[in-house]
């Protein structure tokens, strides 16, 4: 390479993908690839009732099968470890969850007993033969109805509420009391979906009896969490349990919980003398079984707004429904709160936050985890603020937005947003949308009889946690700040390896790794070799370590900067000693024989084999005093957060904000009430991009999955629990033929948080989801219809116009007019 | 459920390399093609055939390999993606799909590749809407579908242009 290109600045490129080349060739290593020796095959024996208890299960007609190997009930297995942590403080921390059901079902789809077998239609048959007897009890399928506790599903906490809190910021009463209008809204719901990666969960175990290790290989997308969860639970030494990943076909915050699988394989395999177990999960299962996201109702919001329709107070009590087993939650109950008053200027609000459960599957994060319910209720709050005071939509976002000249902004709960421009996203996207063109074609086609909306959805994606926010839901819990770790090093011949602590999806953690290091040493990106997946033994994990939470542009980046870094501090030392001059005297490159340390001075330079081979392999040249050079460096990086005051509610609970601004137009059909997009577009802010075609991606992806979401993506439950969209044919997952062109604009407002002025980014905030529901509402204001749920289709739309069965306006929004 | 179950011999080419195999009446093809000939591309995401990402094409057409049985093969030439390639160099519907960020993950890329496959072959300038139905029957949960519509235009013009 010459010279020329080794001065490119790498980040910033839209770079090909370092993993494309293996994925386009069917060769990428899922999960689901691998095979070992002597491995077997387990099924899971599920429950196909909401609520029940268990009388008896009988194995032995599945133990006589022939290839068979060994059973599991969660009777036998309980008294062998201990239930898993809960986060969650009294009452919920009382629940007692285990693996395998042990006295009663709480949800359809929960695993009772498990199978090994020799291959995977045998266990597939012994499943059947396993037979369980039950006694039906009353399901609790709603959040609300939950906290009247008529039925409960955790005897040993007595109560369905699992948490509840009260955020309470400024004076909200006051605000109340001197508004100009107090819109009041009864009732709002935001639905249970899930982003569902195309991918299924997989889980191959070993408990190895040679040296007593668990070793799995499997797609968890958080494996430092679930060791933690793992080891208290098996009572083993985390140490002994080897985590690995390779690729994963996508995850959406939906597999970070497989620690529950993840257990029982283990035991299988200890049970099995020690044979590999592997246990492929089928969409069914996923749907039933793996996890949803939060299900959320809105109750009693009371909005205070000015004369000129600025909102000055919000009060209002959310349920949030976790399904059956809190699991990672409750951290749902506080990761809300990150972006607590969302674009948007108010100081005073009072929200009662509780969390039920309920005879349904047990949710996890789910790309917009816990934030996408909050800022659809806001965007909700917004648009229906804004036509009952006759205010235009965007008109009134701009009374309400935060300022671009208040960066960085604190919130009323102490969060620090550290940069943005709202109102320019907004001019850009309705530039991009032809927003005055498109007024007047709404307007023309309503004459017509037709109907469409215009809508709005701004939103946050709030990125690197502060875990200390676990505190406010949990004063006992032992977590906080943030960390990620990555090891930058020359190997013995020279070559740059990296490893990080992230386990990818698909966001490219390959190529933006080696692009920030390529900057760093100013050699080719195609220099360096980034580890792909994780691998607990590579050491560069810390308890955070995963890919979740749009951070990796943050956390992870950070961390390879600062090994990268490191490293080059050391390769420095080391040259200035060996070409005998000043280190401020040595320039980074490629040359004849590679990548290179120059000395400008003389022109000798000393090549990376050369440095690694003295450090490595003839060290006896070695200078004593260069002794500490290892050339293998491991640095972690940590957030500046402090611990937030849990009784205030009040802290930074997340370093960066990236922002979306979405617009859609929209047409409801009068014959089919079917809602077709007509024109969207996604304007994105993720402070400065490392690498642009990735961005965009990940856009785009956010988007389809809000779309899906808000149109037809929904979790159903008939009135017993049974769960009605258990495969991919009900749930119909959004295709090539309902995706919209989007038309993509971007903005760019450099983070002061991180080093390189990026941001998280890839949930997107659901900004979607909030866009339809604006559209609709613009679309059927003028009808007196009022959107109150988050998932809309031609059913749900049909009842609305025709059968007005849909809350209305008229009764749940209430005015009152002070002026 | 019987004791044994009888194995059926078959014969098929599998990316032009014929093999003959005995199989169990149930084995889908698409368990055929991962553990048997441990062509590990073609991916399995759902139970209900919806989601493509076990699309293979058998004698020209794209098929889903799990909504079909080994039996059913017996005879057949099936395409992989493994088998797009030539002599080391990607297809280029491949390259295509490399070059337009078409991909995240990867897991349905293979499936979405064979679909794109037989779009192409049989209509080298294919609209805006026969795009979208050609790959109808593949879902993406990473992409969005845009720089998929944009690799199988891409891949238009290569081919068209080869
Ligand atoms: S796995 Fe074949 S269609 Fe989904
Ligand atoms: S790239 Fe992940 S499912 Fe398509």
């Amino acid at each position: 390479m010459g010279p020329e290109a080794a001065k490119k600045n790498w980040v910033g490129k839209p770079l090909p993908r370092k993993e494309e080349d293996r994925l386009l060739r069917g060769r990428g290593k899922f999960a689901d690839d691998i095979k070992l020796r002597e491995m077997l095959y387990l099924r899971f024996v599920r429950s196909p009732y909401a609520h029940a208890k268990i009388v008896s299960v009988d194995v032995s007609a599945a133990e006589a099968l022939p290839g068979v190997v060994a059973t599991l009930t969660g009777a036998e297995l309980a008294p062998q470890v201990q239930p898993f942590i809960e986060i969650a403080p009294d009452p919920g921390g009382k629940i007692k969850d285990y693996a395998l059901a042990v006295s009663k079902v709480r949800y359809q789809g929960e695993p009772v007993a498990a199978v090994v077998a020799e291959s995977p239609s045998l266990a597939d048959d012994a499943a059947e033969l396993i037979q369980v007897e039950y006694e039906a009890l009353d399901p609790v399928i709603d959040g609300e109805e939950a906290l009247k506790d008529a039925s409960i599903l955790h005897e040993e906490a007595g109560t369905n509420r699992v948490w509840r809190g009260v955020f309470e910021y400024g004076d909200a009463d006051k605000a109340l009391k001197e508004a100009a209008y107090v819109v009041n809204i009864d009732r709002m719901h935001f639905h249970r979906f899930s982003s569902t990666p195309l991918e299924n969960n997989v889980v191959i175990a070993q408990w190895d009896p040679k040296d007593e290790r668990i070793y799995y290989q499997c797609n968890n997308s958080f494996p430092s969490f679930a060791i933690q969860f793992l080891a208290a639970h098996l009572q083993v030494h985390i140490d002994r349990i080897r985590v690995q990943t390779s690729d994963i076909g996508g995850s959406f915050g939906i597999k970070i919980t497989t620690y529950p699988q993840m257990a029982v394989c283990a035991m299988a395999s200890k049970k099995a003398g020690g044979r590999p177990v592997k246990w492929v999960e089928t969409r069914s299962e996923h749907m039933t079984s793996s996890a949803h996201g939060n299900e959320r109702t809105f109750r009693d919001t009371r909005v205070a707004l000015d004369k000129n329709g600025v909102i000055t107070a919000i009060v209002s009590r959310h349920i949030d429904d976790c399904g059956a087993y809190p699991r990672y939650e409750p951290l749902g109950c506080v990761i809300w709160s990150q972006v607590f008053p969302g674009v948007y200027r108010f100081k005073n609000a009072r929200i009662d936050f509780s969390q039920a459960v309920t005879n349904k599957c047990p949710v996890g994060p789910n790309r917009g985890y816990s934030r996408m319910q909050h800022l659809w209720f806001l965007e909700r709050v917004v648009d229906i603020c804004a036509h009952e005071l006759g205010i235009p939509p965007d008109e009134m976002r701009l009374r309400n937005y935060i300022r671009p000249e208040e960066f960085p902004y604190t919130t009323p709960n102490g969060c620090v947003y550290d940069s943005g421009d709202y109102p320019k996203m907004l001019q850009v996207a309705k530039g991009l949308i032809g927003w005055d063109d498109w007024k007047k074609k709404q307007a023309e086609a309503r004459k017509q009889g037709r109907v469409i909306g215009i809508g709005i959805g701004t939103t946050l994606d709030s990125g690197t946690n502060n875990f200390g926010q676990s505190q406010i839901v949990n004063p006992g819990a032992p977590f906080s700040g943030n960390s990620q770790g990555a090891n930058c090093k020359l190997d013995i011949y020279g070559e740059v390896v990296v490893a990080v602590g992230s386990c990818p999806q698909g966001q490219g953690h390959e190529t933006t790794a080696a692009q920030v290091v390529a900057d760093v040493l100013n050699i080719h990106p195609d220099l360096i070799t980034v580890r792909t997946g994780f691998d607990t033994e590579r050491n560069v994990h810390t308890g955070f370590s995963g890919t979740y939470a749009s951070q990796f542009a943050v956390s992870g980046l950070s961390a390879v900067h600062g090994a990268a870094q490191k490293l080059k501090a050391e390769m420095k030392r080391l040259a200035s000693s060996v070409l005998n001059t000043k280190e401020d005297d040595l320039e980074f490159g490629a040359g004849a024989q590679g990548p290179e340390v120059r000395a400008r001075s003389t022109g000798k330079s000393i090549n990376y084999w050369g440095l690694a081979n003295i450090v490595n392999v003839n060290s006896a040249v070695l200078p004593v005093e260069m002794h500490d050079v290892t050339l293998n460096c491991r640095y972690i990086w940590r957030a500046p957060f402090k611990v937030p005051d849990t009784v205030k509610k009040y802290g930074s609970l997340t370093l960066t904000y990236a922002s979306q601004l979405h617009i859609a137009v929209l047409e409801i059909d009068r014959e089919t009430f079917i809602p077709r997009i007509l024109d969207y577009v996604a304007v994105d802010d993720c402070g400065t991009v490392i690498n642009p075609g990735i961005v965009e991606g990940q856009v785009y992806g956010a988007t389809a999955h809000g779309i899906g979401a808000a149109l037809m993506e929904t979790c159903v439950y008939d009135a017993v629990g049974n769960m009605l969209t258990s495969t991919f044919s009900d749930y119909t997952p959004i295709t090539a033929m309902n995706m919209p062109k989007v038309k993509y604009g971007h903005t760019e407002t450099p983070s002061p948080h991180s080093y390189s002025g990026a941001k998280g980014m890839g949930e997107g905030g659901a900004a979607p989801i909030h866009t339809v529901s604006a559209a609709l509402q613009d679309a059927l204001f003028a009808d007196g219809i009022f959107i109150d749920d988050s998932f809309n289709n031609a059913d749900s739309l049909f009842r609305a116009m025709v059968g007005k069965e849909i809350s209305q306006a008229k009764q749940l929004v209430r005015v009152e007019r002070r002026t | 459920m019987p004791e044994t179950i009888e194995k059926v011999a078959i014969r098929l080419k599998v990316n032009g390399k014929p093999h003959s195999l005995q199989v169990e009446p149930r084995k889908l093809l698409v368990e055929l093609l991962r553990e048997d000939l441990d062509l590990t591309g073609t991916h399995v995401g759902c139970d209900t055939t919806y989601c493509g990402a076990c699309t293979v094409l058998m004698n020209g057409a794209a098929v889903k390999s799990c909504t079909m049985f080994a039996v059913q093969a017996d005879g057949a030439e099936i395409l992989t993606v493994e088998g797009l390639e030539k002599d080391g160099k990607l297809h280029p519907i491949q390259a295509a799909f490399g070059d337009s960020y078409g991909l995240q993950c990867g897991y349905c890329t293979p499936g979405l590749m064979l679909s794109t496959a037989q779009l192409l072959a049989n209509n080298q300038q294919p609209s805006d809407a026969q795009i979208r139905k050609a790959i109808a029957g593949n879902t993406c949960r990473c992409t969005g579908y845009q720089n998929i519509f944009k690799a199988i235009q891409r891949a238009a013009q290569t081919v068209k242009g080869a």
